[in-house]
């Protein structure tokens, strides 16, 4: 057991780095979930109004795509596991991979784990400290959850089972990114890769769902949600998931008891000798840093973007002549119901797009904080100029990530539809959504020269959006709380109306961010 | 203009900590300046607020004549600089490292750079990420001595550096020298100090505390003067500026102030000296004395960190 000497104290140097941290996380996944259980349960009081809803879910694929299988409809547990699941799922499976990425390779990066192993601790101590400590934090999402889903009332074995469901998910995906970060020598890149997985694992499950059920059998989403929590609870697929998570821990630490500290399974190539003319500039660096980021993006959103657009001419077919359906969809009654659900699909898209919105000007605060600024600024470079390189990089940047979630919607519609004009309706239609990302380019400028220390407070804005933008129609947020988020204000093309004004207000709230942090960062010391 | 760098009475604070109290720094045209002080004594901060990565809360300061936070880039056309702890973007060459680095600050001459890479033997075609601390360092000192700066400004530039590159850092500070240029070089390595610069300056706690050449610096300490006499030697306690007096039998050991020596000596050969050595104050004794405060004070008992 000596691999594992120190596992111990890496626990409790885990809790004491993340005391805040871990706490917030598992407070806020179940916090969401207990809180959409709860308007669930307000909007279909009774068993009438269940059913109705049912009736309108069975056949619609936009609802089984962001849910699930439509199983247990009936029963107000079924409705919410059916809310709450997928979404619940994601946000476990995101803080899981985080988490164990954030003290494995991160450090290892860092050259933190070096020290660490230094003194005496195995060579698996860090890896399996990392894993306990997530653990444990799923552990508590899963008692937290199904505890409150009890206290709302709901039958206890079916809210144990949903509980125990989103625990099960984090454990894989902590497997996954235990994985991954021995994969690459990068935190950043073993982070993306595990979140690359979950994707797959969520688009997997759509598409199944959406079909015959098969695919979702390849997802680990999908196991969990098979289930079956409050319809016929079964516990064999949880089983599977857990199975798959200790695979995936044992897998990471053969690989782990394999290789070099701080070296990962691919090797590093010799790179150029002398830069090339094009990274001899702020915006030159900028894109060089940020290219592969760039790339992983746009092919995600992309790739999101092709799975809605392939759904989309279904949804005619699906509704017919359902009124009730056509109504909730399309309330106007004017724009075509396919139309409205590719509104929906672009927001989606545009919400993830702000992923790299957010981490791209968060870049500013990341190139300071790792003292790489400072050579930068002792240069011949002005502050403004820096600032304007980087920032080139990330307003272009999210436009392309847009194009390609519009691109990847109209390819798809256009040729499964015979609608070719499809192509450059959603390409405009996703680029509407830019004004609104670079509203968050100046919240994190804004934040970057006023308050730097703060500055990735601009991720909980983009949450908050995303609360908003999914989770706003159910929660009934009043008009002023969702009126904050700059998304709210695009017009959903292409179902809605094209508004100037609300896009020219918010690149001038945006302009005006952008000032702001420019000013404070102009003013103020460096480091 | 015969003056590089005038700062005086520079104040910075950051909250409750004072990390500049008043100093005060010299530097003039064509000098090798030392810049010397016990660990958080300062220096990284004044040199920032030089370079207008920090604004003094008070003081005045002036660098190759402008204001360095005013005039940051004009002023940086004219500078290169070389951190005391060098961070690279851990995706990009070393070579890449340097071109950017040399090209935001105007631009390097390319056989210079060669010629350096050579000398400090470093391969650029390495991913920043795989650099020990002494090959990081390596790629900001190249970036640096490969421009056509009038002014170096360095910040422990070579504590991660092997004896052998030592050597080739100083032979490149030397042609700096003799082509007129001026360098601001923080160390700790008290033989580069000795070998390279013409006058140091010594900060304690924010404040300048000694400046002046390495000779007059020297003044200030004292000799150590071991002695043998025919008669005892009466009365060299009693003598204005002697330390530390020892006697055994005819044998005499003391240290004296070396503005006294010529005094000391006077008085001692009145009692027949038979041998004599004299030892000059080492820097070592000399950098001991300013920064005694420091080393004297108790280290805390281990136990009372868990």
């Amino acid at each position: 057991m000596s691999t594992l000497a120190g596992t111990p104290a890496l626990v409790r140097l885990a809790l004491r780095r993340d005391r805040i941290r871990i706490p917030v996380w598992v407070a806020a996944v179940a916090a969401l979930v207990l809180v959409t259980a709860q308007s669930v349960q307000g909007l279909y009081p009774t068993p009438g109004a269940l059913a109705a809803a049912a009736a309108v879910v069975e056949d619609n694929s936009t609802a089984l795509v962001m849910n699930g299988p439509a199983q247990g409809l009936d029963t107000l547990g079924g409705r919410v596991a059916f809310e709450v699941g997928a979404f619940g799922a994601v946000l476990v499976a995101l803080m899981s991979l985080l988490l164990v990425g954030r003290h494995t390779r991160a450090e290892e990066e860092s050259g933190r784990t070096e020290l660490v192993r230094a003194a005496a601790v195995g060579r698996q101590g860090p890896l399996t400290a990392a894993l306990l400590v997530t653990a444990g934090a799923d552990a508590l999402v899963a008692a937290a959850v199904a505890a409150g889903l009890i206290g709302l009332g709901l039958p206890v074995t079916g809210s144990l089972t949903l509980g125990a469901a989103l625990g099960v998910v984090g454990l894989v995906f902590a497997g996954v990114a235990a994985v991954t970060a021995q994969v690459t020598e990068y935190a950043r890149g073993a982070t993306g890769l595990a979140i690359a997985v979950l994707g797959l694992a969520f688009v997997l499950r759509a598409a199944g769902d959406v079909g015959d059920g098969t695919l979702s059998w390849a997802s680990p989403i999908g196991w969990v949600q098979a289930s079956r929590p409050f319809a016929g609870e079964r516990v064999g697929p949880l089983l599977l998931a857990l199975a798959a998570a200790a695979l995936l821990a044992a897998a990471a630490t053969a690989l782990g008891a394999r290789r070099d500290v701080g070296a990962g399974l691919v090797r590093p190539r010799p790179g150029p000798p002398v830069a090339r003319a094009s990274l001899l500039r702020p915006a030159g660096l900028a894109l060089r840093l940020q290219r592969s980021s760039l790339v992983a993006w746009s092919s995600a959103v992309f790739l999101i973007g092709v799975t809605y657009g392939s759904i989309a001419p279904d949804i005619e077919d699906f509704v017919g002549e359902n009124q009730d359906l056509g109504e909730l969809l399309a309330p106007s009654g004017e724009a075509g119901l396919t139309d409205a659900f590719l509104g929906t699909a672009l927001l989606v898209l545009a919400l993830i797009g702000s992923g790299f919105t957010v981490q791209s000007a968060l870049r500013l605060r990341g190139e300071e904080g790792a003292g790489r600024l400072e050579p930068v600024l002792a240069a011949a470079v002005t502050r403004t100029r820096w600032v304007g390189g980087f920032l080139a990089v990330t307003l272009l940047g999210s436009a392309v990530v847009l194009a390609m979630g519009g691109l990847g919607t109209g390819l798809a519609h256009g040729l499964l539809s015979g609608d070719t004009a499809a192509v450059p309706r959603l390409l405009g239609a996703a680029l509407a959504y830019l004004p609104a990302l670079w509203v968050l380019v100046g919240v994190a400028v804004a934040l970057f020269g006023l308050v730097p220390r703060v500055a990735a407070a601009a991720w909980a804005v983009l949450a908050g959006c995303v609360l908003v933008g999914l989770l706003g129609p159910l929660l009934e947020l009043p008009g002023w709380v969702s009126g904050v988020s700059p998304f709210q204000h695009v017009p959903r093309l292409p179902a809605a109306e094209f508004s100037t004004v609300a896009l020219v207000v918010l690149l001038g709230v945006a302009s005006a961010l952008v000032g702001a942090g420019l000013t404070g960062f102009r003013h103020r010391d460096i480091g | 203009m015969t003056t590089t760098i005038f700062a005086t009475g520079l104040v910075k604070t950051f909250g409750r900590t004072q990390a500049l109290d008043g100093l005060d720094l010299h530097v003039t045209l064509g000098e090798v300046h030392g810049f010397l002080g016990p660990n958080g004594s300062g220096k990284s901060t004044a040199i920032r607020v030089l370079l207008g990565l920090l604004r003094a809360d008070s003081g005045r300061v002036t660098l190759l004549g402008g204001d360095p936070w005013r005039d940051a880039v004009v002023l940086h056309r004219r500078l290169a600089y070389v951190p005391g702890d060098v961070t690279l973007w851990p995706t990009l060459t070393g070579g890449e490292a340097i071109d950017l680095l040399g090209r935001l600050r105007g631009g390097l001459d390319r056989r210079r750079r060669d010629e350096l890479l050579e000398s400090f033997d470093l391969d650029p075609t390495k991913k920043a990420r795989t650099y020990s601390k002494g090959n990081r360092q390596k790629v900001a000192l190249v970036a640096a001595l490969a421009s056509d700066a009038e002014l170096l400004i360095l910040d422990e530039p070579t504590s991660g550096l092997d004896p052998l590159m030592e050597a080739v850092f100083q032979s490149c500070i030397g042609e700096v020298k003799r082509e007129g240029r001026t360098v601001l070089l923080s160390s700790h390595i008290l033989a580069e100090v000795e070998a390279l610069c013409d006058r140091v300056s010594i900060i304690r706690a924010g404040r300048t505390v000694e400046s002046g050449t390495l000779a007059e610096l020297r003044h200030l300490t004292r000799t150590a003067i071991v002695a043998e006499t025919t008669r005892p030697a009466a009365g060299l306690a009693e003598l204005p500026g002697v330390h530390g007096m020892e006697r055994d039998g005819m044998r005499v050991r003391f240290e004296v102030d070396t503005a006294h020596l010529d005094a000391t000596l006077r008085h001692l050969t009145g009692f027949g000296v038979r041998t004599l050595t004299s030892q000059p104050p080492t820097l070592q004794e000399l950098f001991l004395r300013h920064y005694g405060d420091e080393i004297e004070e108790t280290p805390q008992p281990a136990g009372a960190l868990r």
